[in-house]
Formats: structure tokens, sequence, C-alpha cells
């Protein structure tokens, strides 16, 4: 089956995400062709198709997805895959700011470096990323992992609930409540299919475990507001 | 919101076409600014001795026919006028300070926009495409230019409150975010008395910077004090005479996006605006990090 194609030069992502929604009619794949850095490609899909996006996305490409398989071939702008509750997300450049935000659920695997605040306040979903973390990733994470093949920058998983960071390079400093735990062998085993899943070949025995201390998870008088 | 463009070509045979490649980029960042635009060109410097005075008449019946009589007049060795609607770049050998008190003196309905041996500058109200017909930017010619497209959010939409700003010669800077301190930073440059032409916290910030080059700071010494004073949301785009430098906050609240090639260095606040141009599909291509400092000379 041929894919359907959308060149955004000559469509307007109002129409491609409309298709998207509600014309799928059998569907399986979609090409968004010279996508030019615009704004909400392909967001809000609810189906089981590959779209490609042939170039570099603008502001919260793929968000709220489910079930679909949405690749940029190049970089996306901020807020990528923000609010995912299914599917896969895959960046093949680099990241902006607040990749995966508040996302429930699936799979953003990006190639490169992912900016600042990746994964902040998110509720499920698993990252990965090629590259390195900008700092203050993994703000707030509630559930899910975030898996860093390079170095990490500062304040990592500040203020961290149940979420887990497995980093394979430096970290610049941890956030308040989060630090390094030893690997179990639960974790070598989540390393291992994380990256079989994102398609890089690192020695799981490389990365190192980052969670919460939850001593933040009850107010105490003691603490004079210092964190 | 805001929209911040730059580029500074590398080769010589490029210039004639800056102006070209700019404005495509410029109204690239229409919807992150349709109130207001400008740009500063920078070209090869007059002569040693000369300035030139990018000026703007508030009126657009402005007499600049018998403006430049009186100039002519006034100015030993004369001068050289190039009027664009109701803006005018005004060439001079005379004392740049007397310019200045002349302008202001004789001239109350004449915003004097910036001095310098490079730079032009060109902003008002309007959708930027109409900004850029109204003065011509696609004819500008030169090494680099500072772009802005402005979407008010904490002073009013006026020809002065938009971007660029320029302090001193040959210095002019653009901003994407808002300041949380520049009534301090303004109060403290006020007892240096240094002069604000407007209540715009992007002002506060271009006067801070040169006010530290004026003191012997080099543009890098600078913009480290910069990190230091400045609080709040920005990246910043400045423009020298030789130079194109960008920094964006410890908290890279305010995107920015940076293509190079061995032709050009373009930098936009999204990649909406590169996509545009020749070569970008090939450029290397990334995010400048916050708090780091981006030079590129020309």
């Amino acid at each position: 089956m041929t894919p359907v194609e959308f060149d955004l030069r000559k469509r307007s992502v109002r129409e491609l995400n409309e298709f998207l929604h509600r014309r799928l009619d059998g569907t399986r794949r979609v090409r968004a062709l010279n996508p030019d850095g615009a704004h909400a490609i392909a967001v809000g899909i609810n189906a089981p198709i590959d779209v490609d996006i042939e170039g570099h996305a603008g502001y919260y490409a793929a968000g709220m997805n489910q079930q679909a398989r949405v690749t940029v071939h190049g970089n996306a702008g901020p807020g990528v895959a923000e609010g995912m509750s299914s599917g896969r997300v895959h960046v093949k450049g680099f990241a902006s700011v607040a990749a995966g935000a508040a996302a429930h659920g699936g799979l953003l695997v990006i190639d490169g470096d992912a900016s600042l605040r990746c994964g902040i306040s998110m509720k499920g979903i698993d990252i990965v990323v090629g590259g390195s973390v900008g700092d203050y990733s993994a703000f707030m994470a509630q559930a899910g992992r975030v898996l860093v093949c390079g170095d990490a920058g500062d304040a990592l998983g500040d203020s961290l609930y149940e979420a887990v960071i497995y980093v394979r390079g430096q970290v610049k400093s941890f956030g308040a409540d989060a630090h390094e735990e030893p690997m179990t062998e639960a974790d070598h085993a989540a390393v291992s299919r994380l990256l079989a899943e994102a398609g890089f070949a690192h020695d799981p025995g490389e990365f190192r475990r980052v969670a919460s201390m939850r001593s933040l998870y009850n107010w105490t008088a003691d603490a004079n507001q210092e964190y | 919101m805001c929209g911040i463009v730059g580029l500074l070509v590398k080769k010589p045979e490029l210039r004639d076409s800056l102006g070209e490649m700019m404005v495509p980029m410029l109204v690239g960042m229409t919807e992150r600014g349709p109130d207001s635009a400008g740009m500063a060109v920078f070209s090869e410097p007059v002569r040693a001795k000369n300035r030139k005075f990018s000026l703007y008449a508030g009126d657009l019946g402005f007499d600049w026919a018998g403006f430049e009589k009186t100039a002519q007049s006034t100015f030993k060795g004369g001068c050289v006028l190039a009027v664009k609607v109701n803006h005018c770049v005004l060439e001079t050998a005379a004392d740049a300070a007397a310019v200045r008190r002349w302008l202001s003196d004789g001239y109350p309905g004449l915003h004097l926009l910036s001095v310098g041996r490079s730079i032009d500058l060109y902003k008002d109200t309007g959708l930027p495409a109409e900004v850029a017909a109204r003065y011509d930017f696609r004819s500008m010619r030169g090494t680099h230019v500072v772009g802005h497209t402005r979407m008010a959010t904490e002073s009013a939409v006026t020809p002065a409150h938009a971007h660029p700003y320029t302090a001193g010669e040959d210095f002019c800077l653009v901003h994407n975010g808002s300041l949380s301190n520049p009534h301090s930073i303004r109060r403290k440059l006020e007892l240096q008395g240094i002069h604000f032409d407007t209540d715009n916290d992007t002002e506060a910030a271009c006067r801070f910077l040169e006010w530290r080059m004026r003191e012997g700071d080099d543009l890098e010494a600078a913009l480290q004090r910069g990190f230091e004073e400045f609080d709040g949301f920005y990246t910043f785009l400045m423009g020298t005479q030789n130079e194109l430098a960008l920094v964006r906050d410890a908290f890279a609240c305010k995107p920015a996006v940076v293509a190079e090639t061995d032709d050009y260095v373009a930098i936009a606040t999204e990649f909406r605006s590169l996509a545009h141009l020749p070569g970008v599909d090939h450029a290397e291509l990334f995010e400048p990090k916050a708090q780091q400092m981006y030079v590129w000379r020309a």
C-alpha cells in the first residue's frame, strides 16, 4: 500500500491532522513532506499507523499520540511527544526542550541530544536519548523511565517521584531528592530491553540508576524550607 | 513571544544578497511577532571620522529636504542623506556629540535610532512583511544583520518600543523574553548618567552591556556580567561592527536555532525561519545552550 503524502508547502498542517484523525480509512502510512519546522504536526493521532515527518518539526510534534509510530527524520522543536499515551515517537536528530513532557506512556527515542527539561513531569512514558540531556531533565517525573546514553546536565531528577533514570555518562549535578542507587538485576534487564527497543548497542552494564530518595514525600518542619 | 533572526554572510559576494536572504527569515517569524518589526544592518564601516545616524520621523510628511538644507549649512564638510519614507540615514564627519545635541535641540520630533560607522537601523510598527516592504529590506547590503518581530508583553506598541535597541555606537540588541529586574538595572545605570529613551525592559539590557563595554570589558566579559545581572527570560542577539553574538538565559526559556554553512551563519527563534535558506539541508544545525556565549565574526 503506497503511503499517503502531504506536502506541507502546499497543504496545511490542519488538513494533515484532520486526515490523521478522521479520514484514515485503512491508510497504513502517511508521509509529511517539507515540514519546515511547522508546529503541531501529527498531534492527537489515535490509530496504529506509521507517520514519517520528512524533515525538521516545530513545537509539539506527535503530541498526545496514541498507538501511532511517528518518525521525525530531522530535529524536533519544543515539547515533542508531549502528553503521549502509547505508540512510539522517534526523532532522528536532536530534540528541543521538554521532550516527552507529562506523557503517560509509549516510547520516545531521540537519536541525538535532548535539551533542557526532557521528561518533565512524565507520568509513565519511556524515553531513550542517544545523546545527552540538558538541565532539569526528569524534573518532577512521576512514573516511567528515562535512559540517557550520554551525559546529564544540572539538577537531574529534581523532585523525582517514582520515575527511574538510567545514565551512561556524567551527571553534572543531581536535583533535590535525586540520588544514585545500585543497579539490580531488574534494572539491567530493563536497560537491555529499552536499548534493544530503541536500537542502541551500548552495554547495559555501563548505566547507573538514579531514583528518588523520597525525602520530599512528606513535609517536614525541620527542613526549614531549605531543599 | 517575539521572533529573532540574524544572518552573517561569510563570503563578500553574498553581501549584496543579505537583504534578499533575510526578509523571508523575518517574515517567517510573523506569528511570533505581528505588531512591530525592525532590523539593523551592518556594512563596511564608513571613513574613520564619519558617523551614520539612523533617524525616524513620527510624522510621515516630515520635510526631509528642508532638514537636509539646514544640515548641509550646519555641518562643516557637509553631510549625505539617504531617505526611505520616514527613515533617514545621515552621514557626516561632524562631531557625533554635537550632531546628537543639534538633533535633540532642533528636531524633537526626530527619533535617533542608531549611531555608528557600520550600522543602519530601521524599525516600525506593523506586520513584518509590511515593515520590510516599507523600507525595502530586500535591497539591504552588508556583512551581517540583526532582526526582530515583536509581540509586546510588557510595554506599549510604538516604533520606539520596537527592536532592535541600540546604545553607544555600532551596537544593537534584540530580545525574546522578558526581564524581571529591568528597573533595578535602570536605576543603577541612571546613577552613571545613562539616559533611557523608553520604559522597555530590553533597553535596560542593551544599555547595561554597552556601558560595560565602554568601561573596558570586551563583548565576552560584558556578556558574562550580563549573566550575573539579568534576571528573567531572554534570548539576546546582538550586533557589533564585526560580530554577531547570541546568548540564552540559564533556563533556555526562549528557543533559538543556528544553521551554519561555508556561506553563512543564520540564527532564528525557530527553524521555520531558516527553512528557505540555500543549502540549509546540509547546514550544521544546533540549538545554542543555556548561558553560553556564541560569537561569530564578520
